[in-house]
């Protein structure tokens, strides 16, 4: 049961760091892995998914995922679970009582900051709940260190019975390398759940216990901090600086000053003060490069050592080279090569779109027309609904706030707004990720908001995975399915307040928004049709447009539709004397998989199958 | 400065069109070849129809994954409008490999930007050396547009610090379970993208 499958020593592979931070807990005999998909940690669980020798779920919510693995600690279980740096915080709760329980199998908690933001609605430093937790925090460089890192968290999480953070960044998991896995370790006994309630019971009569146990563990993870081979100096011949680094950030200090002395830091917390004591006397000047926070160079000061850091350092996004390089050839005392760059041009900007087809369109496309709305958000491919062509977005938080920040919104109205319609929108997944608590708050105090409920049955935004809407587990197997109208039943909702409706239908859907709006009681509207990108959807014949009959409205291109494109403009003088602009539109064909929604907005009926189309995307490549 | 055994290659074009396919390939060629490789992913809300890069570096030992700016020895743009966002990206001299197949996002199409006029014409008129086909058409009329991805890697494949055999080898490698018929296909475009690029 607990056998790993053995892998070939020294075999190079190219591979990302969530690929490798898989690849480490099979080879350490991880027997349990959950988590809830987010950028950019989502393919680690798909990864994990390939290995049949241990168990993996997409959890509901990262606490839970956190929850799921602590369960499987306590039965003695090495377990990981894996987050994005939100996920954290919702897991949070659980992780603040967890740090006084300590780990009995190994337990794992890999977080991935999205620093830069590439796809999250804040960056924030995780490096810190290892500090708030007492819990130490790894940081691999690369995808290398990924897998051993991840593979060493293990071993210290049991050594120290503690649960261990994993810290990646966006540059870490999204990046490939070439990665040697080592032979997979011998999988560890696993020694069943044993009752020990002084322990696992957290009443206030335990956990007063449990604290002092805690603050000890924490000299003695500064203790190995000092010792530990994760923590290393790269020599260099210029000592006029030196830099002390951790994470992505490693590389890029390298590759900016190749001849400096580098104080890599693998095991970040608690930090090797003393090492770095002896660091610093061995350099003329010391600079700490951390991505986002000044965490470390605020311990090292405080310890009374002499550097620099965020004096001289951006506090937001990537610390590349690019940024590097101006910052600190100064302390060099090297001339920064101004080398002759091309000068940059200016071009249009390319937001993400919703894709062809997206059953979202329809539901931007009514919203767009409705007017006197507060239209609360959420997260997932629906907060494009915020950009254009629809600008029918008002919010975006956290996840699950669309419905709980509606109810503020209704409740907390000004005189004049009285007549605005509260709208909250969100996602099936999100809705059971954190949403259900806010229905339940609408119903329970009887808020007036309108819930658009979108059900795709897949988690979007991450590439379309499964949710208990889908059916289907991490592993595509079916499962029991979520009834939303049930769900919505159960939390409070009256049977006569539930719409189904088809997205897209456009006539069906705004008299269901016109008719929930006016009434002023909690009411759901869920829409059914699944993720284009997921095997559910269908693609049908492409449409075309008739050029005789297209009479540059521009209506069409209120969908939003990437396939909808101007062919030419033209300006015409009104009978009244304004001048207004004709957009005459084509079909991408090729894009198109005739969903429809335009030809409802089509008034001259311009928009039709298009026939004779060559089969163009006959050759499938992949 | 940067390691100058490094070859710096960014490939840049829009969520959907093979960018992260085409860069993987580039990158397991060299890893092929015993080099050391970095290449960055995008994933997220880039795959949204957005801009979308990926960074492929290799040579004997790679550091940072990331390309700075002015360091690329090859731009391979598979959009127009896209070469001249990313041509910052290249070294004075770099190499760019550019499919005219223009592509306009919705924000253009209702009219709140403009698309370049010229962006051909802006780019020659950059210190670069520039070499253009309409790759796109080229796919569509080979029977997928998708062919783009083997039309571009055509492109550049002459001017790789390894042979265009070994290119081409692990391009076809990936068609090769899925029948003849695409291999040849894939072979097809990747040799048209090698000569017709002016």
């Amino acid at each position: 049961m607990n056998a790993v499958n053995p892998v070939t020593v020294a075999q190079r592979q190219f591979i990302s760091g969530n690929e490798a931070v898989a690849q480490a807990a099979r080879d350490a005999g991880c027997r349990v892995a959950a988590a809830y998909p987010g950028t950019p940690s989502t393919e680690i669980l798909e990864y994990v998914a390939n290995y049949p020798e241990l168990y993996s779920e997409w959890s509901i919510n990262e606490k839970v995922s956190l929850e799921v693995a602590i369960g499987a600690s306590m039965s003695g279980s090495r377990a990981l679970c894996a987050m994005k740096h939100v996920g954290l915080n919702v897991a949070s709760d659980a992780l603040m009582t967890q740090t006084l329980i300590g780990a009995v199998g190994g337990l794992v908690i890999i977080v991935a900051d999205d620093v830069g933001l590439s796809s999250s609605q804040n960056e924030q430093d995780s490096r810190y709940w290892g500090r708030f937790a007492h819990l130490p925090v790894l940081e691999p460089s690369d995808a290398q260190d990924a897998y051993d890192m991840t593979r060493a968290a293990f071993d210290i999480s049991e050594q120290f019975e503690v649960p261990v953070i994993v810290r990646l960044t966006t540059r870490i998991c999204h990046v490939k390398g070439v990665v040697e896995a080592r032979e997979a370790t011998e999988a560890p006994q696993v020694g069943g759940f044993q009752k020990d309630p002084a322990r696992f019971v957290m009443v206030p009569g335990n956990a007063r216990h449990r604290i002092p146990m805690m603050m000890e563990r924490d000299n003695v993870l500064r203790d190995f901090a000092e010792q530990t081979e994760l923590n290393r100096i790269d020599p260099g011949s210029n000592t006029s600086m030196g830099v002390i680094t951790s994470g992505a950030a490693y590389f890029h200090v390298r590759e900016a000053f190749p001849d400096i002395p580098v104080f890599k830091l693998g095991f970040s917390h608690p930090a090797p003060v003393e090492r770095i004591r002896e660091f610093a006397a061995s350099v003329d000047q010391l600079v700490v490069v951390e991505e986002v926070e000044p965490l470390l160079e605020t311990e090292l000061k405080a310890a009374g050592i002499t550097l620099q850091g965020k004096e001289l350092l951006p506090k937001v996004g990537e610390l590349t080279p690019s940024v590097l390089r101006p910052k600190l050839a100064g302390m060099l005392g090297e001339a920064l090569q101004d080398a002759e760059l091309i000068p940059t041009t200016e071009v249009f900007p390319r937001p993400p779109t919703m894709c062809v087809a997206c059953p979202h369109l329809g539901i931007y496309y009514c919203l767009s027309h409705l007017r006197n709305t507060i239209i609360s958000g959420d997260i997932g491919c629906y907060t494009l609904g915020a950009g254009h062509p629809w600008n029918a977005l008002d919010t975006c938080i956290s996840m699950g706030a669309s419905l709980s920040t509606a109810v503020g919104l209704d409740k907390g109205r000004a005189p004049g707004d009285e007549k605005k319609s509260v709208i909250a929108v969100i996602g099936d997944s999100t809705f059971l990720h954190m949403g259900m608590q806010g229905l339940l708050d609408i119903t329970y105090n009887q808020a007036n908001v309108t819930v658009l409920l979108l059900d795709n049955r897949a988690v979007g935004m991450t590439g379309g995975q499964d949710a208990p809407s889908s059916g289907l587990n991490l592993h595509g197997e079916e499962t029991s399915q979520v009834d939303f109208r049930k769900l919505c039943e159960a939390l409070g909702v009256k049977s006569e307040r539930i719409t189904e409706v088809n997205p897209y239908e456009l006539p069906t859907l705004f008299k269901a928004l016109r008719t929930e709006t006016k009434i002023a009681e909690p009411s759901v509207i869920i829409t059914n049709q699944p993720c284009v990108l997921t095997e559910r959807y269908s693609k049908l014949p492409p449409m075309t447009v008739e050029a005789d009959k297209c009479t540059g409205c521009s209506n069409c291109l209120d969908v939003g539709c990437p396939a909808i494109l101007v062919e030419r403009r033209e300006t015409v003088v009104k009978p009244n004397g304004r001048e207004k602009e004709l957009s005459f539109v084509k079909i991408d064909t090729a894009a198109c998989t005739g969903c429809d929604l335009c030809t409802n907005t089509c008034a001259p009926d311009a928009i039709v199958p298009a026939l004779n189309v060559n089969a163009i995307n006959a050759v499938e490549v992949k | 400065m940067t390691d100058s055994a490094v070859t710096n290659i960014l490939v840049a074009g829009i969520g959907g069109q093979g960018v992260m396919t085409a860069a993987d390939i580039l990158a397991t060629t060299a890893l092929a070849m015993g080099l050391d490789v970095k290449k960055t992913e995008v994933a997220g809300m880039a795959q949204r129809g957005g801009v979308v890069t990926s960074h492929v570096r290799f040579g004997e030992k790679v550091l940072s994954p990331s390309i700075p700016p002015g360091e690329a020895e090859i731009l391979l743009a598979f959009e127009p409008a896209e070469a001249l966002r990313w041509s910052s990206h290249l070294k004075q001299g770099g190499l760019a490999m550019v499919n005219t197949f223009a592509q306009e996002p919705p924000v253009v199409s209702i009219g709140l930007f403009d698309y370049p006029d010229d962006p051909m014409g802006q780019l020659a008129e950059l210190p670069l050396e520039v070499h253009h086909y309409d790759a796109g058409h080229a796919a569509i009329e080979l029977g997928d547009r998708r062919l783009i991805n083997s039309i571009m890697l055509g492109a550049i494949a002459d001017h790789l610090p390894f042979s265009a055999d070994v290119l081409l080898d692990c391009l076809l490698q990936r068609f090769q379970r899925k029948g003849e018929k695409l291999v040849a296909l894939n072979r097809e475009a990747f040799e048209l993208g090698q000569h017709a690029f002016s």
